[in-house]
């Protein structure tokens, strides 16, 4: 494979991977904060299509993705209430927001079937992008790309070092002792669920607006459950949720430039590359169970009740 | 700081403070105070509404009625950053610490902006406040790398470094070895001589007497009275607590055991938990007829040790447990019931009992063989027997049909002694049998021990609390770090060597280098 092939392909790869970085981004602050948001994949779609229709009737791509963000963040608004102050159980209101989701954004979409839009172009930045090879593979893409980049440093950064940060794990880990030392535990938990709301939507956003400006009925395939595994195979860490979201966005391009390059496999075989990756991941990663509790949020799922504290 | 000489400047004076919650008075008009300098203990049994009152003064409760004054004005506390903004910290019974963060985190997550700000350097400004109080900690290891006395130096820190003017402590000593309750009670005094008043709650009423200068009881949510400790005897505050008295000095007849029934030979087994401990080599045989006491601090090695020998860890063992001679290391925990072993795990809810089931269902559970013929449930036999546990035991609950989880801890516990004991089984294992129970109910349990051994069974008991050890243990060892002790009689050791030992004074050198 030349240089210029593999720059190609690195491109595409970061491309693919995009989507999964958003809303893994936005999960991953969500179950820090001890709360597991099963809904992702049923957000993202809300997110796809109503981030289409506004663009679409609109002629905006800027204002579709704010729509997009606005109903992720609805969606979970409706999540955050139903576990957060009735104490629903997280998975089963998770796996409902899910199916809810898909059929509600099949039923609005059903008229744009197959449409297109304007999708967002690519900037291409000047200097950076003439530097040899990695010029073309980072910065000649598009503004959301650009964007990513910018929160995965961002979640990192307060993730890591700043005092909301310390906040959000202490209440992830023992929300008992955080709500005894004055934490409002539930509005955090509210603040970190709609985060992963807005990230959610931005993600469909970017599906329907960037990666394939159109909408197709269960256009996300299933990102929304593969940023889940990717959250807990990054062990709730922002460098590797990056690094996993490019792996799986190469392992999905993989069987095109396979084709490209005249190997002879069905490529369906080659379409089920990415699904396997992420099992065969998520079976190293928890082959090492001890590692993996020591990493993951000690509350996640469990719910809350301040009134309860007697 | 200055220490006003006029002493009816009080620090903090609650009036009247009442607190209902469904079906419970916790706090009834209660009066209380305290002034700057003032170690001052809170007293009752369990459920007499210590801990209501004490999370009123933090602002974790509010209070239905009352009101509180701070340095003589009438305060509101709404939560727990308005009580540290007026210089009242507090030391919680389980502990308030996030295990995965560090030291340094810990604490700087108690500080408000305005407080971080005025510091320069935290970890500095920790290790300080370390120096000058001797609570020894590194700032930057993390929680789960701390033992339990390290954790609490770690809460007491949190409140100094906040220049506290009230301290408050809930059970402070019920985790420590006594070498680290005395350290312990230095820094108390240190803090009380610089004009921090504090307010202690404890059940060990020695403790109460040798550093607290006034005592205030508890009972039913009311306040039975207020003493000065000094000239009150243990059994005099014991008498105000119980109300009825409660003979509390009762030694009972040790026993010898005959013939070995339990063994364990070398029993090592790595931990499942990250912030587990590794059973390391541990030596022990159990006797008929006698009860064997393990001490130690909360962590080391109980829970482990505990469901090992229950079967409830489930991994198989070869030539390292032996019942009656026989190896059962491969046997899991059913099996091992059937072979005569009774288990009272330290959790109640969800491994000593089903929650969501009622007394009787729970019942069912370890003792199917008497009720249960050809695959059915005779029902009526089991809510008879169900009933005769509640009322032997004294179990204060609705009936046969209350679903466990609606039951007090103490009172869940010793419906749990009953269906153990009920069992007569050839071996008890029991950790903590009288935790949360009230002293009236802790005698009867006691006496169905006694009993229990009397009649042959052999009995491991798993405490922390060393008094209760030594009041039922024939012989004694100590836990720490997944070592155990020498075992040796109750009677020719005292709780100087055992306190010794939970810390770790008998494991050589030699043994920490094998692992």
């Amino acid at each position: 494979m030349d240089a210029e092939l593999l720059s190609q392909v690195l491109f595409a790869a970061i491309k693919t991977g995009t989507p999964l970085l958003l809303i893994a981004l936005g999960e991953v602050i969500c179950e820090k904060s001890g709360v597991l948001n099963l809904g992702q994949e049923g957000m993202m779609l809300m997110g796809a299509v109503v981030g289409f229709l506004a663009a679409y009737s609109s002629g905006s791509v800027g204002l579709g993705v704010i729509g997009a963000i606005i109903i992720g963040m609805f969606m979970s608004l409706i999540f955050a209430f139903l576990v957060l102050h009735l104490g629903a159980n997280q998975v089963a209101t998770g796996l409902a927001l899910t199916i809810f989701g898909t059929g509600l954004s099949a039923f609005v979409g059903s008229g744009v079937v197959g449409q297109t839009v304007q999708g967002f172009q690519p900037l291409i930045i000047p200097v950076l992008s003439d530097i040899p090879f990695i010029g073309h593979i980072l910065f000649t893409h598009d503004l959301l790309v650009y964007l990513s980049f910018v929160l995965a440093a961002l979640v990192s950064y307060v993730a890591t070092k700043t005092r909301i940060g310390l906040i959000i794990k202490a209440v992830g880990e023992n929300p008992h002792a955080a709500n005894a030392i004055g934490i409002k535990v539930l509005r955090v938990r509210y603040c970190a669920v709609m985060f992963g709301g807005a990230m959610a939507g931005l993600s469909g956003a970017y599906m329907s607006l960037v990666y394939t400006p159109m909408w197709i009925e269960n256009m996300t395939s299933g990102r929304g459950w593969i940023a889940l595994a990717l959250v807990v195979f990054a062990s709730w860490r922002v460098g590797r949720i990056m690094l996993g979201a490019y792996l799986f966005g190469l392992a999905s391009i993989m069987h095109l430039v396979l084709q490209g390059m005249g190997w002879n496999i069905s490529p369906n075989l080659l379409a089920m590359l990415p699904y396997v990756a992420t099992v065969v991941v998520m079976v190293i990663i928890s082959a090492d169970h001890f590692k993996e509790k020591l990493l993951a949020p000690r509350s996640l799922g469990k719910p809350f009740d301040p009134r309860q504290m007697a | 700081m200055t220490i006003s000489s006029d002493h009816t400047d009080y620090r903090i004076e609650l009036r009247n403070i009442t607190k209902q919650y469904p079906g419970c008075l916790a706090n009834d008009a209660i009066n209380l105070s305290l002034q700057p300098g003032e170690i001052h203990a809170l007293l009752g049994e369990n459920g007499a509404g210590k801990s209501t009152l004490v999370k009123t003064i933090y602002g974790v409760v509010s209070p239905d009625k009352g009101e509180l004054l701070w340095d003589g004005d009438i305060v509101q506390i709404k939560s727990p950053s308005d009580a540290r903004d007026l210089g009242i910290g507090m030391v919680f019974q389980h502990f308030s610490l996030f295990e995965t963060l560090t030291v340094t985190e810990n604490i700087e997550l108690c500080l408000s902006k305005k407080q971080l700000s005025s510091i320069d350097n935290l970890a500095d400004k920790i290790t300080e406040l370390s120096k000058i109080y001797g609570l020894d900690v590194d700032p930057s290891r993390y929680i789960h790398s701390l033992s339990i006395g390290e954790r609490q130096r770690v809460e007491i820190l949190r409140c100094l470094v906040q220049s506290v003017k009230l301290l408050i402590l809930d059970e402070p000593t019920s985790v420590l070895t006594p070498q680290e309750v005395s350290s312990l009670f230095v820094v108390l005094k240190k803090l009380s001589n610089e004009g921090c008043s504090i307010l202690f709650i404890s059940h060990k009423l020695h403790e109460v007497t040798e550093i607290c200068q006034k005592a205030t009881i508890l009972r039913g949510g009311k306040v039975i009275s207020t003493c000065s400790p000094q000239d009150e005897s243990p059994s005099s505050i014991a008498k105000m607590m119980v109300g009825d008295l409660a003979d509390q000095d009762a030694g009972y007849s040790k026993k010898e055991g005959q013939q070995i029934i339990l063994e364990a030979k070398d029993f090592t087994l790595p931990t499942k938990q990250p912030f587990g401990t590794s059973l390391k080599q541990v030596n022990f045989s159990l006797k008929a007829g006698e009860i064997l006491g393990i001490a130690g601090v909360a962590g080391n090695g109980q829970d482990e040790l505990m469901a090992a020998i229950s079967g409830e860890d489930g991994r198989s063992v070869d030539n390292m447990l032996f019942l009656n001679q026989q190896d059962i290391g491969a046997f899991d925990a059913g099996e091992r019931r059937k072979l005569g072993m009774a288990n009272v795990p330290e959790e109640r809810l969800g491994r000593g009992a089903v929650p969501e089931m009622t007394l009787s269902e729970n019942t069912l559970l370890t003792q199917s063989k008497d009720f249960v013929s050809n695959g059915m449930v005779n029902w009526k036999k089991v809510q008879t027997y169900a009933q005769s546990l509640i009322k032997d035991y004294k179990v204060k609950c609705h009936g046969e049909f209350s679903e466990a989880k609606s039951l007090s801890g103490g009172n869940l516990q010793k419906f749990i002694m009953g269906r153990e004991i009920g069992q007569n089984p050839i071996v008890l294992i029991c950790a903590h049998p009288t935790w949360g129970v009230d002293v009236g109910a802790a005698l009867s349990i006691h006496q169905s021990l006694l009993e229990l051994r009397d009649k042959g069974a052999a009995i491991l008991l798993v405490s922390e609390d060393i008094d209760e050890l030594f009041l039922l243990a024939d012989r004694i060892g100590s836990i720490c770090d997944g070592y155990l002790s020498p075992i040796v009689k109750t009677d020719e050791t005292d709780i100087e060597q055992i306190g010794l030992w939970m810390a770790g004074s008998f494991i050589s050198d030699s043994q920490e280098t094998v692992l």
